[in-house]
């Protein structure tokens, strides 16, 4: 969910100019069998705070004797263009950082990863490795922390009205009137255009509590029809009555994700909750230090009673993945994956304020700057039944992506819960 | 009368002499090939190979599969497109409605030589500086209903929600649209006001004509021909500016302000259908071409006449 806030700006060209010298790529791209056994495998990675860490890993790998790897730092914006572009010609990257999922799905289709050494699975978290797999084959091994989402709270808010934050449903809704008595906008949310993904958190949750984890699996799996189930329709209908009764307030629509935005709203007071994903600790901390660490609480999200899920699920992203293609030389990647888990890696992930979801991160969080945040999420993570990955991440962009504009006209009250359903149910042809 | 009967004989051999004078011959072709080899690599060539991709299905991984005429009759069938042509169509109206006006006043406004009006223009040139990208992400957060413009006017937006709305989303973006875009044109019209001959303002005056007089019967008519460039402009830009809107309201709320050039961009680059997007690319560039060649027939402009013929 490391969402991207500005996109590369293309022109109308872009799209024919592009699709041509990729048409040019393509058809050189028929051998893309796997190369020798050891040698230099090209490494992509994500920009952000972890690059240092990684390089440090690359580094001492490379003075190991065992082949090179040169990794490549990416910005955010771009970096799924760029990447499938590449991964449709001679150009693919030797082994990629990836959010798994569904992205991951269609190159495994087109045959362009290569299926990981079982064994590998014991280093790591269970629920954590599921979005690394497809079809059953493990194709993406973890290589960063777990963002899972919860609720976050002010509690200078929380203290000022005497309520405590919500345990059930019927907590959540009786909250949401009392914000609204006394002028509080109860949850913060990101309704623009471009923030669509934060809305779909509230559905996930929801159709997770009423109707378990297994009811997304099936979706993903391929049962479109799934979504006809009972329990989609009657989530919508809870966001509906959300919306109606004030629980996000009434310009939702115009408000930003982060900064500016509703990051602002729950540190100003202004706000009494917010929906996010565990980064929002970084970002609060980064514009209020202050405010990240005397006010700013967490919690799971509640249960909701009668609901065939286990409140004790989580969504969000399991965590990021590193996967290997064919143009790989074979057994210095296979090298270069054990260092995903070795002590001083999972350390320097922790240092950065990563949750890593390899089996020996409990011991090294003592050393994380929160520690307590940082075991909060490993227990969240390590005893969820099930971790289910954002949808949109899960189903691939090509279904992700109209889902999220569906999910929007339902906050929006542009559809309602039964046109929603019936929306999505068309999505697929 | 006497004045017409008589300048008429002497105005037909003028003009017959003109036409008869030994012209000089045209420039080799030669001449035009670096502009014409660019054209060609960089307009053609793409163009041809979007029209060839729409008529094919794929997902940039593979290789393309031909599928006839498959995407075109989807594209007819396609609701979604239609919803997207239109709100394509009222944007460029009302940003045709909105800036031209606009820059035609600052325009010939700022042609005047003063001192003060110098130093005002430069501060309303200064949008034409700021790359889209910015002025998008400037202006999403000077639209937040809760810290920007919004909420220091409560008395006037009242619990506004700019972006949540379609006609509020559609206004926000000719706004912004409009705000970058004014300073541009009205450059062009400054630079069309200062060419109109001095002469023709001192003759309208000792007839005793005033400044909206002299405004609609010189300035208006000498400027046609840069109103029809501008307009043009506009008309080109509109059909194929999406980065506004990409980062502005990415086409929300729902589909509403999902664009032409925008939905291209979402089905190339989102959905990964660069077979379908090729298709939307293909009617985007007809619809641009039909549009321009609409405008310049339209307005007699492909004939180049001057506005100081007679001068």
């Amino acid at each position: 969910m490391n969402r991207v806030s500005r996109r590369g700006l293309l022109a109308v060209t872009a799209v024919t100019a592009l699709s041509v010298t990729m048409a040019a790529c393509g058809s050189s791209n028929s051998s893309g069998t796997a190369s020798t056994s050891t040698g230099n495998v090209s490494f992509w990675t994500l920009q952000d705070p972890t690059n240092s860490v990684q390089q440090a890993a690359v580094d001492s790998f490379n003075s190991g004797g065992q082949g090179k790897v040169s990794m490549s730092v990416i910005t955010t914006d771009g970096y799924k263009d760029k990447l499938r572009i590449a991964m449709g010609s001679s150009g693919m990257p030797g082994m990629f950082f990836n959010w798994g999922g569904g992205s991951l799905n269609d190159y495994v289709k087109a045959g362009k990863l290569v299926t990981l050494d079982p064994a590998l699975k014991s280093h790591f978290l269970p629920s954590a490795l599921a979005a690394g797999t497809v079809d059953g084959k493990l194709v993406g091994l973890p290589i960063r922390g777990t963002q899972p989402v919860f609720l976050f709270y002010n509690k200078k808010v929380f203290t000022a009205a005497g309520v405590q934050p919500p345990k059930t449903y019927a907590d959540l809704t009786s909250l949401v009137q009392t914000f609204k008595s006394k002028g509080i906008t109860p949850f913060a949310l990101a309704g623009s255009g471009t923030s669509a993904w934060t809305e779909l958190m509230w559905v996930e949750y929801l159709v997770d509590r009423l109707g378990g984890p297994g009811l997304f699996q099936k979706i993903q799996a391929g049962d479109w029809s799934q979504w006809k189930d009972p329990a989609v329709l009657k989530s919508a209908q809870m966001i509906k009555d959300l919306v109606d009764s004030g629980a996000f307030g009434t310009s939702f629509g115009s408000v930003n994700y982060g900064s500016g935005g509703t990051s602002t709203l729950l540190a100003k007071g202004k706000a009494a909750m917010v929906l996010m994903g565990s980064w929002e600790y970084a970002t609060q901390q980064t514009d209020d230090p202050n405010f990240a660490k005397n006010d700013l609480g967490y919690v799971a999200f509640p249960s909701v009673d009668g609901g065939k899920g286990d409140p004790n699920d989580v969504v969000g992203n399991p965590t990021n993945y590193l996967s290997v293609t064919t143009t790989a030389a074979k057994d210095t990647a296979a090298a270069f994956l054990k260092t995903t888990y070795s002590d001083s890696y999972v350390q320097g992930l922790v240092e950065k304020g990563e949750v890593p979801v390899t089996s020996n991160a409990a011991s090294l969080l003592a050393k994380a700057p929160d520690p307590s945040y940082a075991m909060f999420q490993y227990d969240l993570v390590r005893n969820a039944p099930a971790f289910t990955q954002s949808w949109d991440q899960a189903l691939g962009l090509t279904l992700g992506t109209p889902l999220l504009t569906e999910i929007q006209k339902l906050f929006n009250g542009q559809s309602s819960p039964a046109q929603f359903v019936s929306a999505v149910v068309a999505l697929k042809h | 009368m006497t004045s017409a009967t008589t300048s008429r004989p002497v105005r037909a051999p003028r003009a017959h002499a003109r036409s008869a004078a030994p012209t000089l011959p045209r420039p080799g072709v030669a001449w035009a090939a670096p502009g014409l080899v660019f054209f060609l690599l960089f307009a053609v060539v793409p163009m041809g190979g979007a029209l060839y991709l729409s008529l094919t299905h794929w997902d940039g991984l593979s290789a393309p599969q031909f599928a006839g005429l498959d995407n075109w009759s989807r594209f007819l069938g396609d609701h979604q497109v239609w919803q997207s042509t239109l709100v394509t169509g009222v944007l460029l109206l009302g940003n045709i409605v909105v800036q031209a006006p606009i820059s035609i006043l600052l325009g010939v406004w700022s042609a005047g030589r003063q001192r003060n009006r110098a130093v005002l223009s430069a501060i309303f040139f200064l949008p034409l500086l700021l790359s889209t990208a910015a002025t998008a992400v400037m202006w999403r957060q000077l639209l937040d209903p809760n810290f920007g413009i919004p909420s220091k006017f409560s008395w006037l937006f009242g619990a506004a929600d700019p972006l949540g709305t379609q006609q509020g989303a559609i206004t926000c973006l000719v706004l912004v649209t409009s705000w970058q875009f004014i300073p541009f044109h009205s450059l062009l019209y400054q630079g069309a006001a200062r060419a109109i001959p001095e002469t023709l303002y001192q003759a309208a005056a000792i007839d005793g004509a005033g400044r909206v007089r002299q405004f609609m019967h010189i300035t208006l008519p000498q400027l046609r021909n840069t109103i029809i460039t501008s307009t043009t402009f506009m008309v080109v830009g509109g059909l194929t500016a999406f980065d506004i809107v990409l980062l502005l309201t990415n086409g929300g709320p729902g589909t509403d302000t999902s664009i032409l050039p925008f939905s291209m961009y979402q089905t190339a680059f989102r959905t990964y259908d660069y077979g379908y997007a090729s298709t939307i690319a293909s009617f985007l560039l007809l619809l641009a071409t039909a549009a321009s060649i609409l405008l310049t027939k339209l307005s007699g402009y492909d004939k180049m006449t001057s506005t100081l013929e007679g001068l």
